[in-house]
């Protein structure tokens, strides 16, 4: 109730603007926040200051997904958790495979954002987790044209890193989401069956985007 | 009902394809980013004004205060909507309807249900749906219906065009668009209705402490949405409230100290 009638009086300020003031980074930041902190500013950055790969070059795109992405996520975790139930019965060859062509759609998905980036402010929410959580999620809204945009990061503690399993965009977990088009295709074609796909819409993803660039 | 949606899924994408696609295409080629943003707002203040009254309809009344004075700002100042500049002064767009007002007072989803023409929802909220339809503001402005009709299809073309880059990214990744599509609206749908059932009245959030990883399986009462087994295990997802992103910064800012969580608040906003 206190925080309540905080933030009602709290919103005439709001209408006099007085919110543009942005605090600091705190020393205390928890872990799995500056990790996203570190990938949303290099990312942003690499962006900002490169116009092909703003423009969406998927040249550019890859490299950048390879080197400023590509660390601070976990793959095997994020195919498991689309695979779902199923991944136990794949064998190590299959997940190994599921596991690459999984990677390669979402890394057509995330060129496709790329282009949506540029110079929008990132929030960062209260940070709230047990002290030995595993398992974390970093709440962040993206202020794009005045409407903030939900983007979260579900976050898995790996030996000491930090790495990203999935991502939230407005309400949507996205590897959550795959798991009932994953299941769909087990079930009628089996794990063979779910790689055949992945693979063909991959290269056709590949050409696409080759004839664009 | 799976075979009744796919096939209205099938006419509602043909349909897209054929008309509304290309139209909103040309739109948004010969109409210059300032009106079509215009356009965007107008409508948007418009649609503010249903939030609001769903706010207030469930018991939120510092997201309807907050949506009375967007619509207040935005109106006077704002020449009728046409600029946000409520935004700008940092008070946020918070999304309601009536499927989520009816979700508060306890109506489950009940199936998933492809509407024709406004695509996904389910019988809940294709009734919510009619309700927001039957009471949109704009019928309160005029009574030409001509003029109705055609601020109807100015809307539909409008909101059409600034899905092109979406949908087009959707056609890229989903394997079967209609499952693709289907779970990200009941999951969004779910995230939404957890929100707005989990915050106390005069509450600026949700009253879940530990985010929303701490609750895994959190399909409980909408699980039923599921219009084939395909997804069997529980998704564990849901998140804070789409609806009150303001007041849950603004509460965080404001009371680091009192937060109730033990947990230090790192809220830090970037230029």
């Amino acid at each position: 109730m206190f925080r309540t009638f905080k933030t009602a009086l709290l919103l005439p300020a709001l209408a006099l603007g007085l919110m543009a003031a942005s605090p600091a980074v705190r020393a205390d930041t928890p872990a799995p926040v500056q990790v996203i902190q570190k990938l949303t500013d290099s990312v942003m950055d690499a962006v900002n200051n490169d116009p092909a790969l703003k423009s969406g070059d998927p040249q550019k795109v890859m490299q950048l997904v390879e080197t400023k992405v590509l660390p601070f996520v976990d793959f095997q975790h994020m195919t498991a958790s689309a695979v779902g139930r199923y991944w136990r019965q794949a064998t190590p060859t299959q997940q190994k495979e599921l596991q690459q062509q999984f990677k390669l759609l979402l890394i057509h998905t995330y060129s496709g954002a790329v282009s949506q980036i540029k110079n929008q402010k990132v929030e960062y929410l209260p940070f709230r987790a047990a002290p030995n959580a595993t398992n974390v999620v970093v709440r962040t809204r993206v202020l794009n044209n005045g409407e903030p945009i939900q983007l979260d990061y579900r976050l898995v503690q790996m030996d000491h890193d930090w790495k990203i399993a999935d991502v939230n965009v407005m309400g949507i977990w996205l590897v959550d989401n795959y798991r009932g088009v994953f299941a769909q295709e087990i079930g009628q074609k089996g794990v063979e069956g779910l790689i055949q796909t992945l693979t063909t819409r991959n290269k056709e993803l590949a050409q696409a985007g080759g004839a664009k660039g | 009902m799976e075979r009744y949606n796919r096939a209205m899924f099938k006419i509602n994408q043909n349909v897209d394809k054929a008309v509304l696609k290309p139209v909103a295409t040309g739109y948004k080629d010969a109409v210059p980013i300032p009106v079509r943003k215009g356009v965007t707002n107008f409508f948007g203040n418009l649609g503010d004004v249903w939030s609001m009254a769903n706010d207030f309809a469930q018991g939120h009344v510092v997201e309807g205060l907050n949506g009375f004075m967007r619509v207040g700002v935005n109106t006077v100042f704002g020449v009728f909507g046409v600029l946000d500049i409520s935004s700008e002064m940092g008070l946020y767009k918070q999304p309601n309807d009536f499927g989520l007002t009816l979700a508060r007072y306890g109506i489950d989803s009940g199936p998933y249900f492809v509407m024709p023409l406004l695509g996904p929802s389910t019988i809940r909220d294709a009734a919510g749906t009619g309700v927001g339809i039957y009471y949109a503001p704009f019928n309160y402005t005029t009574n030409n219906a001509a003029v109705r009709n055609a601020a109807t299809v100015l809307q539909l073309v409008n909101t059409r065009a600034n899905l092109l880059s979406t949908t087009a990214l959707l056609e890229q990744i989903a394997l079967d668009p209609y499952v693709f599509t289907r779970d990200a609206y009941l999951q969004q749908r779910r995230s939404q209705v957890k929100a707005v059932r989990s915050e106390g009245i005069l509450s600026p959030g949700p009253l879940d402490s530990g985010g929303d990883d701490a609750d895994a399986g959190n399909l409980g009462q909408d699980s039923n949405a599921m219009d084939s087994g395909a997804q069997a295990e529980p998704t564990s997802s849901s998140a804070a409230s789409p609806a009150a992103p303001l007041s849950e910064t603004l509460s965080s800012r404001a009371v680091p100290s009192n937060s109730p969580t033990a947990n230090p608040a790192a809220s830090a906003a970037r230029p």
